[in-house]
């Protein structure tokens, strides 16, 4: 029991911290910590953008952070293939500024002031990605690839 | 000083990332992964960050402003439509494609991996077109 307690600790301390952001920038600048959003707006030039591409240098920074003070390893890379990182990072784009949100803006931050869009979506991009990864990994799609 | 708290919030979700483990796409794809040998992990970084904000918008809201700001920048519209859950759904297929939504992908960056980079500016390219599609 002990090792399941101890093995999702960092997860949910880490999912704590990020819905503490979340409150953070709603509370002082009135703003949702949706990375899609804060993505687009500062390389669209939206006015009032020093605290988005602040916040952006921060997001580069925390996890360098954390990995040399905690002492915790990088990630292993990724074994996929190039080209599905561009496929997969061009349908991400694509989807989030067409449905306005992604995992945080929509997940975090908008099922947070209860609102059906948000929720709605939510359950949209949850069950495309659990299909998605199905398809990959048990149908015979996945030995094309 | 809205600067600085950009750059703080920005530095404290960075860390949340790296240590829930959304950095990490052999954690995301294998939480993706229901039917196979699934990783709970992340069902906890969800349920974490939820429940805060669930608890503390309510009362941050309550306010007339925000500390630092004439007013809260939120969504204007509450349609649930077509473009919306296409939308959705698409950035689910493109998260389960490869293991990133934007923020990790972003936060991993700096793991100096080729492919990251590669996926950040598939990522752009896609916003871009997405913006010049739903103009027309």
């Amino acid at each position: 029991m002990l090792e399941y307690i101890t093995a999702y600790t960092t997860p949910l301390i880490g999912g704590l911290l990020i819905g503490a952001t979340a409150v953070a920038l709603l509370y002082l600048l009135g703003r949702i910590a949706g990375i899609a959003g804060i993505v687009w707006g500062a390389v669209s030039a939206q006015p009032d953008n020093a605290w988005r591409w602040m916040f952006i240098v921060g997001l580069l920074a925390g996890p360098v952070l954390y990995h040399l003070v905690a002492k915790v390893p990088y990630p292993e890379p990724s074994p996929l293939p190039w080209w599905q990182a561009v496929a997969g990072g061009l349908l991400v784009g694509f989807g989030v500024k067409l449905g306005s949100g992604c995992t945080s803006g929509h997940g975090v931050c908008g099922i947070g002031r209860l609102s059906p869009r948000s929720l709605a979506a939510t359950i949209t991009f949850m069950a495309t990605g659990i299909i998605t990864v199905y398809v990959i990994r048990h149908t015979l799609v996945g030995t094309w690839l | 000083m809205k600067a600085l708290v950009g750059l703080i919030c920005g530095i404290v979700f960075g860390v949340g990332l790296a240590m829930s483990g959304m950095t990490d796409t052999a954690k995301v794809l294998g939480f993706l992964d229901v039917t196979g040998n699934w990783v709970p992990d992340l069902a906890f970084v969800m349920g974490g960050a939820v429940l805060v904000t669930l608890l503390a918008f309510r009362f941050v809201l309550k306010a007339k402003r925000p500390l630092l700001n004439p007013r809260f920048y939120l969504p204007a519209t509450s349609v649930i439509d077509g473009r919306l859950l296409g939308g959705a759904a698409i950035f689910g297929i493109g998260w389960g494609v490869y293991g990133y939504c934007p923020g990790p992908a972003l936060a991993a960056l700096t793991y100096l991996d080729n492919k990251t980079g590669m996926f950040v500016v598939a990522m752009l390219v896609g916003m871009a077109v997405a913006n010049k599609v739903a103009r027309n």
